[in-house]
């Protein structure tokens, strides 16, 4: 499997740690309910097929990467900063 | 048919002609007084007990390829009772209780062999985490005995001692851990189920689940709609999707796990065998072969397929454990889908939805839990009560953190279990 | 038998080798089975499970029965294919699975009592009496099945790694292969052309074909040497590509020759390649016919007998019969006449069939039946006319060919069912870049072999950008393909589908009956496909009688799927790198060489090294130094390499804010010149780490973290400044390894470091930072204690480290000090009450280890809110205690349970678990840190300590976990 970080280029799959779902870019407030934490730390849509996930090119430059990916196929459709997306998302 | 020695020689002598199927395939009724979804391990011997322990017969598996096609047939097979948090403790305990027992009570030869478990560890810190273990074990009523690292040798002689990357300091045994044979657990509830009138439905896939009034009614499948008053989710790295059908969310993250197997060899390795440092286990099935495995891939996948990365650090740590193994050839691998929690436990628990009942998360250890999930979940259904020994498998551990068994202590990252 | 001419073998050199302890000759070009057949040595190896004699069956790596074991002691190599196994000098195999030998096997008699041995027969018995399995069945179940033995010895031989990039792979050397590797290389791609034989041509040098006028052989030569003269193209003999990974990842795996052995190369070596696009030129493999006895050895596949005939110069037989479904059987027949072999008959299945050859042809008829136990002696055939038995010593089998689809599933594509040629061809698709040409999907001929190979990689070149057109294709045969699927003969008896596995008809067939009517559960009943060939020979035949056995047609059947590897990988070469300490980095820190010198035990800490202590002459137990180097830092002075915690610098005006978000407590407020304590929660309410951040500028802070923790913490800190507040303006980076920074710790330890430093330390705070330069070089003190001493943590550039090191400890040694090591440091922390990763061990909270009161109710932080949920606070929670021996037994272990002191040690009267303990000789007395239920509010009560492992059972007063100098002035003196 080969990711393309959006800084260093494309890059073995070896050079990336994974954490899981994009949805960890989404923070709730500290005085949300109980359930929007738990939706936040715990449930996850968990796609079979398209999803986001975050990705971090820790052998390399250290970018935190949005994904996008199928995971049936292992298809790669894009990658973005997460800063970029995060930043996009304020805007 | 009862199977027996004596049936053999009979067959033998009389050309094998009166062998009949292990199983019935019965078309879909309209109606079931329970629906289960999923024909793995867990769907299977949930079926057995709800029929056998609570004579309820008319109940039907729906599975939507060949029964035992997901993880039940697709795993290292191995078996063990060596948790240390309770909430499991007790279950893995009851569930190897119920492994000791399986032939005569499925009269299917699963070759269940209690051959011994040893963990390894590398380090102070390691010793003491399965000392905890080993003495949660003996607390429980299991078997553990700590063994230094010439009580190791005596046992595992083939281990490099002297040069291994993480000098080996000791192990835990397991004397009761061991392994079976993956499918014959699947094919030996699915007999007795069958046996018992449950009907088992291959090739029928559950397309979503009927809802009227916070109460499940049935469920809509590629083979008609069938009516059922309680509907079980019992599909392992599918739960999302299943679940997704009512409307739910679930603490779940599907992975891949990957294992290996080599071409059969005289015997060499005569226990399961777990490295502390890295992610690899071994055993060698009954036909020779070295059967092993590592972690999973660390990232979502539905593929039932892996990469060389995590391969290649299997077998890296084979070679510095083990460095005999190395003119072993694999011959095959394969994945699973592996259905991960926010604290690497189970989930066997009523829904939000009266009638709907959950199995799952069973991250990548479901094999050696088929039983006594099968029990508990037969228990939940029948009774509405969460059995003795699956009452901390509850679904909404999470919100209110009570009772998490986080086993590895890694958090609530579902791919570092 | 060697023919007098031909064969592509050097007759001018002979090899000697030996077969179970007999010597033969053979020639460098041959392999084992080539040269044993050449000795008349038709007997190979004994089938798994009926333990029947059997012979080569193919002339490849898809061989099922020929495996024997190469070499001894830790070199022994089981399972080696004789098929594809070189011939070299003084070549030792031994046959196995047999006792005491494959010609005269004791386990031959299993085949007595096959009517009990029938598929899924182990399911229903050995059950009783139950203890019988482990003791009785299982272990003669197991010493019977296996193949070869491994030696037990380490492995001794290297193995490498190797990854490789290129435009275009082209799997398989064929006349596709080859032809595809010409344009591609021409018109300038990076080309890597791989095959698994030992030369390239594939069938080309196993056939007497034809290409542009010139041998097949030939112009597969002539090819390689244009490609070999290309500095684009990359040519892998002996190297088979074994996996289909994602976004063009393959994996392969070369075994280097013997004479680059000798010269100091790996026995093997395996390759990553990544490969823009790739072009599967894979071939097909012949499958046999299952008739009664079909296993017997002398009866092979024509196209083997073709191979050992044309390439090898052998002749399998003198009485060579012909059975098929196809025109190979005529073109098998056509090979032997040509190379002088007889050939006793030729038996086409097909009504049609006509022959010019001066032969007796069959048409329309099939073989049946097989005699000759160890050794082919005659068939029996069924025409329109009757039975009849033929002499024969060799039988040539054609059921037609099946495309080597593999590498198309690996993704988990299906390949699909083509009726006119009765087999399945790839799947368009399956695996993304990487497109089918030639026999493997589906073209037979020579000519379409050529055309695809050309065609696929001018489309492939396409894809890549780069110019190409068709050149002329060279002139080759173009015979079509005709086939009548024939899959088993019918008739009683045992015929072979695996034939490694011994799989008949008849298993199958009860199979279904059983209702094991998925092609899945009918695998994996019977263990069809589950051998060493992985079905390579067998499965499309075995789904054929399953179809007929279940009323479906092949495709509504289905197939099993193949998975990696192609051919089976030793884990030797997929691990290379592995063995021994090459598992992992190793890190050492910069007094490394200075413990070794004073005879430390060095124990990995994580991927670090670390002194456990520093023996003196005369202490003979661990405990004897560990005491003294307490000692040292309680009254004196001592000095401990600390440079393993995680260093992380942070700069910019964010830093403040960045803190405050990831430690639970308020960093904002610290002064320059300041360094504190600090707490950091996962998400998740649980604590990741502590550590210490200083704040040595205005606008540069050093952080701590565990050495444990250190990687993770530095990833905690990106994620939170990238993916939650990008808005930051903060920069950090790792200094773990720039630094070299030791702990001086004891009531002189201001005093060592005053001598040494230009700065006047009297003043110099408790918790205090400061650079500061000691013997001209810029450093950085620190005042922070992880003993409860006056302590300072100096840190240097770590080039200065080794010197420094050598400097405190013979300062120290001239102040009743010296070094100390881990377990000196793990008795003093204990001693304070100071917790580790043994304490926060990733299910704790702060609300357990009674750090509450750090989480800062003004400010919000990681892991907060989740903290506060009502499962993680309260008295059902474990609680950190110290605990003390107050009976008898004096003695504490790590890992021991705790229960009241009366209460039966089982789960349900667990009252919690020992973390850590030291024996303190400050206090005279073990000590524990753990956690008990409830445990604060619990001090002063007696409860139980239970290692049953050990058999310990020890009481114990629960405390404060502080048990020394609870007020802490010590360290701020």
């Amino acid at each position: 499997m080969r990711i393309t970080c959006p800084i260093c280029g494309t890059r073995d799959r070896r050079e990336f740690y994974y954490q899981g779902a994009a949805l960890a870019l989404e923070r709730p407030a500290p005085d949300a309910s109980p359930e929007t934490w738990n939706d936040y730390i715990h449930l996850r849509e968990n796609p079979a097929g398209l999803t986001r996930d975050l990705w971090q090119h820790e052998g390399g430059c250290g970018a935190w990467v949005v994904v996008t990916r199928n995971t049936v196929s292992h298809e790669i459709l894009a990658t973005a900063l997460a800063s970029e997306v995060k930043k996009g998302a304020a805007k | 048919m009862t199977f027996s020695a004596f049936r053999i020689l009979k067959e033998g002598l009389t050309g094998n002609t009166g062998w009949k199927p292990h199983w019935r395939d019965p078309a879909p009724k309209q109606d079931y007084d329970a629906i289960i979804i999923g024909g793995g391990g867990h769907g299977l011997s949930t079926a057995y007990y709800l029929a056998k322990n609570h004579g309820l017969t008319n109940i039907a598996v729906l599975e939507k390829g060949y029964i035992g096609s997901g993880n039940i047939g697709r795993n290292t097979t191995i078996v063990r009772a060596n948790y240390f948090l309770p909430g499991n403790s007790e279950f893995y305990s009851h569930s190897l209780k119920l492994w000791e027992g399986l032939e005569s009570e499925l009269n299917y030869n699963v070759m269940h062999s209690q051959r011994g478990l040893i963990n390894l560890f590398h380090s102070d810190g390691q010793r003491d985490a399965f000392v905890r273990r080993g003495n949660s074990m003996i607390n429980q009523g299991d078997d553990a005995i700590l063994l230094d690292r010439d009580g190791v040798r005596q046992h595992l002689p083939y281990l490099d001692f002297d040069n291994t990357r993480f000098p080996i300091f000791g192990g835990l045994l397991h004397p009761r851990g061991g392994t079976a044979r993956h499918d014959a657990v699947a094919w030996g509830y699915a007999r007795g189920a069958d046996q018992r009138g449950v009907d088992l439905i291959q090739n029928c896939e559950v397309t979503g689940i009927d809802i009227v009034d916070g109460k499940v009614t049935g469920v809509q499948t590629t083979r008609g709609a069938i009516k059922a008053k309680k509907v079980a989710i019992i599909v392992a790295g599918r739960s999302g999707q299943v679940a997704a059908m009512a409307g739910m969310r679930l603490p779940i993250e599907s992975h891949v796990l990957q294992a290996f197997v080599t071409e059969g060899l005289k015997p060499i390795i005569n226990h399961v065998v777990s490295f502390g440092m890295g992610h690899f286990y071994m055993s060698q099935s009954d036909k020779g072969g070295l059967v092993f495995g590592g972690d999973i891939d660390f990232y979502a996948s539905y593929a039932s397929r892996g990469n060389l990365p995590m391969v290649e650090h299997v077998m890296e740590a084979g070679m510095t454990l083990m460095p005999m193994i190395g003119k072993a050839r694999v011959l095959r691998s394969w994945g699973g889908i592996m259905d991960m929690t926010p604290d690497g436990s189970p989930i066997i628990d009523k829904t939000g939805i009266d009638g709907l009942f959950i199995d799952c998360g069973w991250n990548y250890g479901g094999f050696k839990a088929v039983p006594a999930s099968g029990w508990c979940m037969a228990h939940l259904m029948a009774t509405g009560q969460s059995h003795d020994v699956a009452k901390g498998f509850r679904l909404d551990r999470f919100l209110t953190g009570r009772g998490l068994m986080d086993e590895e202590g890694t958090g609530s990252q579902h791919n570092l279990h | 038998m060697r023919l007098p001419n031909g064969g592509q073998i050097d007759r001018s050199r002979k090899l000697s080798f030996t077969f179970d302890g007999q010597r033969f000759e053979g020639h460098p070009g041959d392999t084992l089975a080539s040269a044993l057949l050449a000795n008349d040595q038709i007997l190979m190896a004994r089938s798994f499970k009926y333990h029947r004699p059997r012979g080569a069956l193919t002339a490849g790596s898809e061989e099922p029965n020929a495996l024997v074991t190469l070499g001894r002691g830790a070199r022994q190599e089981p399972n080696a294919r004789a098929t594809t196994v070189e011939l070299v000098e003084g070549l030792e195999a031994r046959g196995q699975n047999a006792w005491p030998s494959v010609r005269f096997d004791v386990l031959g008699m299993n085949d007595l009592f096959a009517p009990f041995f029938g598929a899924g027969f182990y399911y229903k018995t050995f059950m009783w009496p139950r203890a019988f399995w482990e003791k009785l069945y299982e272990p003669a179940i197991r010493r019977a099945a296996g193949l070869g033995a491994l030696s037990g010895e380490h492995n001794t031989d290297a193995y490498e790694k190797v990854q490789a990039f290129c435009d275009l792979l082209i799997i398989g050397a064929g006349p596709t292969g080859l032809m595809a590797a010409l344009t591609a290389a021409r018109a300038g791609a990076q080309v890597i052309l791989c095959d698994e034989d030992v030369k390239m041509g594939g069938r080309l040098n196993a056939e007497t074909f034809e290409i542009a006028g010139m041998s097949g052989k030939k112009w597969a030569a002539s090819v390689v040497t244009e490609l070999d003269s290309l500095p684009n193209v990359r040519l892998m003999t002996r190297t088979a590509v074994v996996g289909a990974y994602d976004n063009g990842t393959f994996g392969a795996l070369e075994r280097l020759p013997h004479e680059a052995i000798a010269r100091g190369a790996p026995r093997e070596a395996f390759w990553r390649i990544v490969a823009k696009r790739a072009l599967l030129c894979a071939g097909a493999i012949e499958r046999p016919i299952a008739f009664r006895n079909n296993d017997r050895p002398g009866i092979m596949t024509a196209g083997a007998v073709r191979a050992y005939v044309n390439r090898w110069a052998v002749a399998p037989g003198t009485q060579v019969a012909v059975f098929g479904n196809n025109d190979d059987a005529h073109r098998t027949a056509a090979d032997l006449l040509a190379a002088g072999v007889h050939v006793s008959a030729l038996i086409d299945a097909r009504p049609d069939a006509k022959t010019t050859l001066p032969i007796r042809l069959f048409a329309g008829a099939q073989v049946m039946d097989a005699a000759g136990r160890k050794h082919l002696e005659s068939i029996t055939i069924r025409t329109s006319k009757g039975e009849e038995r033929l002499q024969a010593d060799c039988l040539a089998m054609s059921g037609g060919w099946n495309p080597t689809v593999h590498l198309t599933c690996h993704m988990n594509g299906r390949p699909t069912w083509r009726d006119d040629i009765a087999s399945f061809v790839p799947t368009p698709g399956s695996v993304p870049g990487m497109d089918t040409a030639g026999a493997c999907n589906g073209a037979f001929s020579t000519h379409a072999a050529l055309a695809e190979g050309q065609a696929k990689a001018l489309s492939a070149l396409a894809e890549l950008g780069l110019a190409a057109q068709a050149e002329t294709l060279p002139e080759a045969e173009d015979a079509p393909y005709r086939v009548m699927p024939l899959w088993a003969v019918s008739g009683k008896g045992r015929a072979w589908l695996d034939f490694q596995n011994d799989v008949t008809v008849k298993d199958v067939q009860m199979a279904a009956k059983e209702n094991y009517r998925s092609v899945e559960h009918m695998k994996r009943y019977t263990t069809q496909g589950m051998a060493p060939d992985q079905g390579k020979n067998s499965n499309v035949a075995a789904l054929a009688v399953l179809a007929d056995a279940t009323g479906r047609g092949i495709p509504q059947t289905g197939t099993t799927t193949f998975r990696p590897p192609f051919v089976p990988v030793s884990i030797a070469a997929l691990g290379a790198g592995g063995q021994g300490p090459g598992f992992a980095p190793e890190r050492f820190t910069t007094s490394h060489r200075a413990s070794l010198a004073r005879n430390a035990p060095m124990i990995a800490a994580g991927q670090w090294w670390r002194p456990s202590y520093f023996p003196l002459q005369g202490e003979t137990h661990w405990r004897q130094s560990c005491d003294r180097e307490v000692g040292y830092v309680r009254n004196a002075v001592g000095v401990c390499d600390v440079s393993t915690l995680g260093k992380i610098e942070l700069t910019g005006p964010d830093v403040p804010k960045l803190l405050d978000f990831v430690y639970t407590n308020t960093f904002s407020t610290l002064p320059v010149g300041r360094t504190r304590y600090g707490l950091m929660l996962r998400e998740d309410g649980h604590v990741l780490d502590d550590g210490t951040t200083a704040r040595l500028e205005d606008d540069r802070w050093v952080m701590t973290t565990t050495t444990a923790a250190a990687g993770q913490v530095m990833k905690h800190l990106e994620f939170v400044t990238q993916a939650l507040h990008p808005e930051w303006d903060v920069s950090f980076i790792s200094v773990t390894e720039h630094w070299a920074q030791f702990s001086v710790a004891g009531p002189k330890s201001r005093d060592l470091l005053d001598e040494m430093m230009a700065e006047d330390l009297s003043d110099f705070p408790f918790m205090g930072c400061a650079p500061v330069t000691l013997a001209g070089i810029k450093a950085r003190l620190f005042r922070i204690s992880f003993s409860g001493e006056m302590a300072f943590e100096i840190a240097v550039p770590s080039r200065y480290g080794a010197a420094l090191f050598d400097a405190l400890v013979a300062r120290a040694e001239t102040m009743q000090g010296g070094a100390y090591g881990l377990e000196a440091l793990n008795v003093l922390r204990v001693e304070k009450g100071f917790i580790t990763h043994s304490e926060i061990h990733g299910r704790t909270t702060a609300f357990d280890i009674g750090m509450e009161g750090m989480v800062s109710k003004k400010k919000d932080c990681i892991g907060k809110t989740a903290a506060a949920r009502p499962g993680l606070v309260g008295p059902e929670r474990d609680q950190l205690v110290g605990l003390k021996p107050v009976g008898v037994v004096k003695q504490l272990t790590a890992g021991a349970h705790l229960f009241e002191k009366e209460a039966k040690a089982i789960r349900e009267n667990d009252q919690g678990y020992v973390t850590s303990v030291a024996f303190s000789p400050t206090l005279g007395h073990f000590l524990g840190l753990g956690f008990l239920r409830n445990g604060r509010a619990r001090h002063g009560e007696t409860i139980r300590l239970v290692d049953h492992l050990r058999g310990i059972e020890t009481l114990c007063e629960v405390c404060d976990p502080v048990f020394f100098d609870k007020e802490g002035g010590r360290a701020r003196v």
